[in-house]
């Protein structure tokens, strides 16, 4: 039976995230808590917007309110990365060789680990960034379609276009695949060898919450009263595919989704605070947390698949431990 | 839920370069009125004060993608709202500062069109500064001027004192011949009590038409001025004093106005015909209409009913119960491009009851 170590905190978590074995919860608020012998607290943006876990180098990139992006890594303060006058910092990510990137307005920023930062300036606002998993190629969420820039040499960027607004993106982890959120409610992808496109509909809500499963071969997402998972196994994603519906519930929505790190088995988070796992190939469900007071907003599990970071809008948060 | 919080109010501040705007949001920002507001611009600019609740944002326009060329709304403002309001408690309100071009509809649009936006806050009024001197040109040279009156719930007519008194009585008429539904206060150094401008609820169904007991009487009709119109101070102009006779069933004839209203009244109304009706109007005109509001008196119900849309969006619900001796009767305004007001009062008088 999973037990829950709550942690009540005030406010809007915007990231639940193991550092080491250390969960952190990064708040709106700019504070990030940790459960590391007794509930500590760091500072990091005045008004936190967005964080990205940055796996390879054990941190949290976030960026906020106040122009400022830090670096937060397991029980030390908050670094200071780069900062940008007085406009709000709406999207941050982490690729490989310690490089980020960040996004304030029309701008899209990468530094480099050395500190270097090269800048990218678009028509229309940056939406979302992500990096992909090899090389040095980062793409960018955007009015009409993803742009993918090449921040370590000099030469053209790739457009890709579909109509919409574009709002959110991520790679498949083996780099075939770009797929972004929208602001209608679809996902839309691409595949990057020939540019073809995949359109994801019939959500009910936007989707917010993406998870790439175990080597990709599924990506699970919110914004329906089920966790929609597609298929992206075969060579041209789940085109002509039924994704699968887990963990359907009649009266909630999906709003988190986090996929176990090496089973097929997701974690699925709903706007009344309840968690389930749900496995892939029979449905199978466990309730891991039953409802609190506000929606799921982020989770993730630890490296030893035993526990469940989960953050909520309203700061009810905490660790499911799966095996106690 | 949880987040059934109240829904924080959001004020449109609309107006060209110029006509105020700065001036008022600064007063809104220093007044001691015991609210705190946060404040979406365009570029901190001029504004003198520092507070970390102003926000500078890009105007962002996104057309949606489902086939409606009408159906736009500002991607900043998702963006924006929906960061402010991760930290609720900060503000009571918040006001978005257009640019002097920008177009006022996907603005209004975002907050009935994009449901986290819709959740958390409530547009509360459209108010558009007017330069009184410069109208005019302004009129000429740009649709969007027009269209940002045309879309106000309050117009604050300003720099009157550059004006001559039959200048400002020619430009509050054109305003008039623009929105005859507009609230319209004169004033110079945009004077206008805060209380007028703000909370307002003019998207409210409940209220809106509460705050506005002359919503569209016939401004031609002299006999129906209420004598309990107070608290009136001289900037209040609903017209009873009767300077301003135009017929809104057809296009202005005011030079270089190419909104016009079209102003209807009817009876009780078939609900079986009414709805049927003014939905297909929205859907084939909602490119033309900027604006509808109406009271609508639906035949066997007690209780009036009001409707108000932006282009293909169209929301209506019970108001309340109709006074004793209160006349059921139905008015309705759509304020527009191209409208053709002779078939719209037509198909209109079509709906009432037998």
């Amino acid at each position: 039976m999973p037990t829950v170590a709550p942690l009540d905190l005030e406010g809007h978590c915007i990231a639940a995230v193991f550092l080491g074995d250390v969960p952190h919860f990064a708040m709106a608020d700019g504070a990030v808590h940790r459960l590391d012998h007794g509930h500590k607290t760091v500072q990091a943006n005045d008004g936190l917007l967005a964080a990205f876990h940055d796996p390879a180098n054990d941190r949290l990139i976030t960026g906020g309110e106040d122009g400022k992006v830090f670096a937060v890594k397991a029980g030390s303060e908050a670094t200071e990365l780069a900062s940008s006058a007085r406009k709000w910092i709406t999207s941050v990510a982490a690729g490989p060789q310690g490089a980020i990137a960040y996004a304030t307005g029309k701008t899209a920023f990468v530094r480099f680990a050395d500190g270097k930062t090269r800048e990218f300036t678009h028509p229309r606002s940056v939406e979302g960034l992500a990096f992909s998993p090899k090389g040095m190629r980062f793409g960018v969420a955007r009015y009409n379609g993803a742009t993918l820039h090449f921040p370590a040499a000099e030469g053209k960027p790739v457009e890709l276009e579909w109509a919409g607004a574009h709002t959110g993106i991520t790679f498949s982890p083996d780099g075939a695949f770009l797929v972004t959120t929208m602001q209608e409610n679809a996902l839309h992808g691409w595949k990057l060898a020939d540019g073809k496109h995949m359109r994801m509909t019939g959500y009910p809500g936007k989707v917010k919450s993406l998870s790439w499963s175990v080597k990709g071969k599924w990506l699970a997402s919110s914004g329906a009263p089920a966790a929609i998972v597609w298929p992206f196994s075969g060579k041209d994603g789940p085109m002509g595919k039924a994704p699968l519906e887990l963990g359907t519930r009649g009266n909630a929505m999906v709003t988190a989704v986090a996929c176990h790190p090496s089973q097929d088995v997701v974690a699925v988070g709903y706007d009344d605070g309840m968690v389930m796992a749900v496995r892939f190939a029979d449905a199978k469900e466990v309730l891991l947390r039953r409802p609190g007071k506000g929606a799921i907003t982020s989770m993730m599990w630890d490296k030893e698949e035993r526990r469940v970071a989960f953050g909520s809008a309203a700061g009810d948060c905490g660790v499911i431990d799966i095996t106690a | 839920m949880s987040d059934a919080l109240t829904q924080i109010p959001v004020t449109v501040l609309t107006g060209y370069l110029g006509a105020g705007k700065t001036t008022l949001l600064n007063r809104i920002l220093s007044e001691n009125h015991g609210k705190r507001y946060a404040v979406i611009v365009n570029e901190f600019g001029e504004i003198g004060i520092d507070n970390e609740l102003i926000v500078e944002s890009d105007e962002e326009i996104y057309e949606m993608n489902n086939g409606c060329v009408c159906c736009t709304v500002r991607g900043d403002l998702i963006r924006v709202v929906e960061g402010l309001m991760r930290r609720p408690g900060r503000f009571d309100a918040i006001v978005v500062e257009t640019t002097g071009l920008a177009d006022p509809v996907p603005v209004a649009q975002t907050f009935f069109m994009d449901d986290d936006v819709r959740s958390k806050t409530k547009l509360d009024a459209v108010v558009t500064l007017v330069d009184a001197k410069h109208l005019p040109l302004r009129l000429k040279d740009s649709r969007e001027a027009e269209d940002q009156i045309a879309f106000a719930d309050v117009v604050v007519l300003n720099k009157t004192d550059l004006v001559t008194p039959e200048e400002l009585a020619k430009v509050e008429a054109t305003i008039r011949a623009i929105n005859p539904a507009a609230k319209i206060h004169r004033t110079t150094r945009a004077g206008v009590a805060l209380s007028e401008v703000l909370d307002r609820g003019a998207f409210d169904l409940s209220r809106a038409l509460e705050n506005d007991p002359h919503f569209l009487e016939a401004h031609d009709d002299h006999d129906h001025h209420d004598h309990d119109h107070h608290d009136h101070d001289g900037h209040d102009h609903h017209d009873h004093d009767g300077h301003d006779h135009h017929h809104h069933a057809h296009p202005s004839d005011i030079h270089d106005v190419t909104v016009q209203s079209v102003s209807l009244r009817g009876g009780e109304m078939d609900p079986k015909k009414f709805f049927p009706w003014i939905e297909k109007i929205t859907q084939m005109e909602g490119p033309n209409i900027l604006r509808l509001k109406g009271i609508i008196a639906l035949k066997g119900d007690d209780e009036r009913y009001v409707i108000q849309g932006v282009h293909m969006i169209i929301e209506g619900d019970h108001q309340r119960a109709w006074k004793d001796g209160e006349k059921h009767e139905s008015r309705l305004v759509f304020i527009g491009r191209e409208l053709d007001g002779e078939r719209l009062k037509k198909s209109f008088d079509a709906c009432q009851a037998a």
